[in-house]
């Protein structure tokens, strides 16, 4: 049973696209961290090896041949439905997508297809997954020691870009990371932050989170429900601030309209919950130092 | 993106068979009075693709061609949120015994389609709610190929419809049959009205295309309204850049959408302001080059930060667009870096042989640089 939005190294992952140039490059990195990448698909590429893996001409060849947790898709943004649709038909309950621009009705019959079959995804738009020390699945720097660190800090975040950057601030700050999510820029995302938010508090290798926002859509308001209810303290960062209101930044889900999705809205939200929000991703270390003795304090 | 009311009445309703009343787009005033003596008593629209165009005064009632000339040579004239009206709508004056809101969009929350319903049209859907007059009606549609006119009718009770119901549930069901078909992020019809006699008719639709699927509806990304966009807008834009141009003086080149607007943020924390939002995140990161020169030609830049992350991104692929647009521009304002992640040792050493000075370890302080250098 995997523990799926954290990735173990027991994970047997499949790789949609490994042979195009994207999938070529990650897979050998997430294979040099250790990740147990057991083979991959291409459809015009059936029955020949890359990278010294089994390539299969669909999740369900794959799955016939080998058992599959979880699969991760380099597939561009036509094909994601179908990609996707083989994988979850084909019994996989794990899917972490990493395609940007994804049409909206695809992953719309994507969900709807992963409901019935009990398949959950992460994404679409993620950077991926990463357990330092264990494994990573996507497009993170997740073999980069200088950036991810084994430890009991969990990070979610919406950006790969900004994710990356805090878990370097946590690395140097000597806080490594028991498990980053990356749930994607997306405004409509298979794994929430409120989702992945729950699977970190049931973890027992973590002791706290970095919970990494953006403007637009509710899903940290949602999160802040629930942290409202945690034990393990949270710690909070919400970028676009300083964001025009009506413009998209970037990522599809990065838009304020009217006073949805703004960050004093997210903000207000999540202090609320008792997380604490700080200003600039450099005070989240000093933050997450302070929230973690503060038990201790109470005791004294 | 949006398209303008007409085109989403004759481009998305009228093929699915919901009624529009009969208009004309006119792109002048003699047209627009040509069309009123045509139409008779009629409505002139200003096609702009913003909300609140009423209550901003781009709709007018007109009962004579002089009329019609008159309100079209002005709402021609008028700029609605930054947009200006290429046209006017002009249509026939519908005798409206009540109006509905009616509308297919997603819920983020539950990862499927939701319809919704009013038995109140014609305001914003947000102070019907805020009336508390319990007469919105909310279906998720879990199967999204499953939505059916049993489906809409059951959403419709105890609404006081009556006889309406029937007819009411087909709408909604073409309304989500296209939703589907057209690649819509957002259909919305409001008001719906229910005529004198009985028939329903759309007489407002506001339609936004998912921009990601955008390319397999040509003939509605033909059609699409573009956002205002200035000229270095819509330079980016043509590059396939994600770039906006704002106020401030600092000018931002990052990688990321996310590490971007933390950029913005960390330029306003230390009190300045950002000149752009510019990520060259994804694919794009290849294009630091050119993007670097997207945010040298705004003439309000006085000093720069480069604050690359990289994941997906490389930052030495990076630096080097970077080095090779800044030696071929020359540009005479300060430049502060921070780089880490995917590439950064051969980011650093090519930074480092070019500027002569290492980049800054924390992105704050980068920034920070930035900000006084600007001031």
């Amino acid at each position: 049973m995997t523990a799926f939005p954290i990735l173990r190294r027991t994970d047997r992952v499949l790789v949609q696209g490994i042979t195009g140039a994207q999938g070529t490059f990650w897979t050998e990195r997430m294979l040099s961290v250790g990740t147990n990448v057991v083979g991959g698909v291409n459809p015009k590429r059936a029955g020949r090896k890359h990278l010294d893996l089994p390539v299969f001409a669909s999740v369900r060849a794959a799955v016939a041949a080998m058992p599959i947790d979880i699969t991760v898709l380099f597939v561009p943004p036509a094909y994601v439905r179908d990609a996707a649709l083989d994988a979850i038909e084909a019994g996989v309950r794990g899917l972490v997508v990493l395609t940007e621009h994804v049409p909206i009705q695809d992953m719309l019959t994507v969900f709807a297809r992963a409901r019935v079959l009990g398949a959950r995804i992460v994404g679409p738009n993620t950077a991926g997954l990463v357990t330092p020390g264990e494994a990573f699945v996507g497009i993170m720097p997740g073999h980069n020691k200088n950036v991810f660190r084994p430890g009991r800090i969990g990070v979610i975040s919406r950006s790969g870009s900004l994710g990356t950057l805090i878990c370097l601030n946590l690395t140097r700050a000597g806080l490594g990371q028991s498990s980053f999510v990356g749930v994607g820029g997306d405004g409509m995302l298979g794994t929430t932050t409120e989702e992945a938010l729950r699977a970190l508090d049931r973890d027992p290798r973590t002791d706290a989170v970095v919970l990494v926002g953006e403007i637009g859509g509710a899903m940290e308001e949602d999160a802040a429900g629930y942290a409202a209810t945690m034990a393990k303290p949270v710690v909070a960062f919400i970028a676009g601030r300083a964001a025009p209101p009506g413009r998209r930044m970037g990522h599809a889900g990065a838009i304020v309209t009217g006073n949805a999705g703004s960050h004093a809205s997210k903000r207000e939200a999540l202090e609320r919950a008792g997380v604490t929000v700080v200003d600039t991703p450099h005070d989240i270390a000093a933050a997450l130092f302070a929230r973690l003795r503060l038990p201790v304090q109470d005791t004294v | 993106m949006n398209l303008l009311e007409y085109h989403a009445k004759t481009g998305v309703l009228g093929p699915a068979g919901i009624k529009v009343p009969n208009g004309r787009w006119c792109e002048d005033p003699e047209a627009a009075a040509l069309a009123a003596a045509e139409l008779g008593p009629s409505v002139v629209k200003a096609q702009v693709p913003t909300g609140h165009r009423g209550k901003a005064g781009g709709v007018r009632m007109v009962d004579t061609p002089e009329q019609a000339h008159a309100a079209a040579r002005e709402l021609l004239r008028i700029t609605f949120a930054g947009h200006r009206a290429t046209a006017v709508l002009v249509e026939e004056r519908a005798p409206v015994a009540r109006e509905f809101y009616a509308a297919v969009l997603y819920s983020p929350r539950e990862r499927a389609p939701l319809v919704m319903f009013a038995a109140e049209g014609g305001m914003d859907i947000e102070e019907v709610a805020a009336r508390g007059t319990d007469t919105i009606r909310r279906q998720l549609v879990m199967s999204p190929d499953r939505f059916h006119t049993a489906d809409a009718a059951a959403m419709l009770d105890d609404l006081g419809l009556d006889h309406m119901k029937p007819r009411i549930a087909d709408v909604l069901t073409r309304l989500y049959r296209r939703y589907r078909e057209t690649d819509a992020e957002l259909i919305e019809i409001n008001p719906l009205a229910e005529l004198a006699d009985h028939t329903l008719v759309a007489l407002d639709c506001k339609f936004v295309l998912d921009d990601a699927a955008a390319f397999r509806q040509p003939s509605h990304l033909a059609v699409a309204a573009a956002d205002p966009a200035t000229e270095l807008e819509s330079r980016a834009a043509a590059l396939g850049l994600k770039y906006i141009e704002l106020n401030g003086s600092v000018g931002i080149l990052a990688n990321g959408a996310g590490l971007t607007m933390t950029t913005m943020d960390i330029v306003r924390h230390f009190g300045g302001h950002p000149a752009n939002f510019l990520e060259i995140g994804g694919d794009a990161y290849v294009k630091a080059g050119s993007a670097l020169e997207l945010v040298l030609d705004n003439p309000r830049v006085r000093s720069l930060v480069v604050n690359f992350c990289g994941a997906f991104a490389r930052t030495d692929v990076m630096a080097c667009g970077v080095i090779e647009a800044w030696q071929r521009l020359k540009p005479a304002i300060p430049v502060f870096f921070s780089v880490h992640g995917t590439g950064e040792e051969e980011a650093v050493e090519l930074i480092k042989r070019e500027f002569a000075k290492d980049p800054f370890d924390l992105m704050e302080d980068a920034v920070r640089a930035a900000v006084a250098a600007a001031q």
